[in-house]
């Protein structure tokens, strides 16, 4: 069932902005608080074995969500997201930045500005994110927190297919 | 300061001046015919997208032609496809996730 799911991921490279649509098996309002509370976000946002720690989260406009991606060996790679705009259950909006454990802001990366919208049709919730970029060298410092751990698993995981079949 | 194919491409000039030679091997001048901006700037434009070797100079008789490294180019969307990979991942935990909350739920 998991795969006949929506899933589309498309760059517009001169506009740098990154397009992401997925589909899930779930009614809006549970997808909603999947993305917006800090207790459920906390359980997916990071690639394991990767981890997310949402040290504080006001989601309302003009409110912060402050975590970090915590790396197995336990490094932090702290993160902002300033919320400017909420509209439940069907849109919110926030501008990203990287930051240091005292909150503050990496200059040396962009921040990023990310438009989330929520479409319920027979019970399944299809999220549309728009990822709008200064530049795309910001991505790379995304991937070098965040995707590593993703990566890696592949490569586990690949690693351990592949000795299955040899030991055949 | 950064030498590679993100600093390559982050520029509008460096952006059209890829799209200029992908169709054709071109003369600096050439190049330069299709822009307002002076003959320095876009040498200078040339000059980094040659150390970000996402150009190759050849010379043919006394002029240099432009060309693209195609090669370079698809580095780009590698590293894209990473970046799916990730959302990927993290989708299919939420999967998880959503699935586990709508047991409780029930």
């Amino acid at each position: 069932m998991k795969n006949n799911l929506q899933f589309d991921f498309t760059v517009d490279k001169p506009s740098k902005t990154v397009y992401v649509t997925r589909e899930f098996n779930a009614e809006l309002p549970l997808v909603w608080d999947a993305f917006t509370k800090q207790e459920i976000l906390d359980q997916w946002w990071a690639p394991k074995p990767w981890a997310s720690k949402t040290k504080f989260m006001d989601f309302k406009p003009g409110g912060r969500r402050f975590y970090a991606m915590v790396s197995p060996e336990g490094q932090e790679h702290w993160s902002i997201q300033d919320f400017t705009s909420v509209s439940p259950t069907t849109n919110f909006k926030f501008v990203d930045a990287f930051a240091d454990k005292d909150q503050v802001i990496n200059t040396e990366f962009p921040s990023s500005e990310w438009d989330l919208n929520f479409i319920e049709q027979n019970n399944t919730t299809t999220v549309k994110i728009i990822v709008k970029h200064k530049t795309l060298a910001s991505l790379e410092q995304i991937l070098q927190m965040g995707f590593e751990g993703g990566f890696t698993m592949t490569l586990n995981e690949l690693e351990v297919l592949l000795q299955n079949l040899k030991s055949k | 300061m950064r030498r590679d194919i993100f600093q390559a491409i982050a520029d509008p000039t460096r952006r059209a001046i890829i799209a200029l030679i992908a169709l054709q091997a071109m003369t600096p001048n050439a190049i330069a015919d299709n822009f307002h901006s002076t003959r320095q700037s876009v040498s200078k434009h040339l000059r980094i997208l040659t150390e970000c070797e996402l150009v190759k100079q050849e010379q043919q008789g006394r002029e240099i032609y432009y060309s693209l490294e195609i090669k370079k180019l698809k580095e780009v969307d590698k590293w894209l496809n990473q970046f799916r990979k990730l959302w990927e991942t993290r989708f299919n935990q939420l999967d998880n996730v959503l699935s586990t909350m709508k047991k409780q739920k029930k």
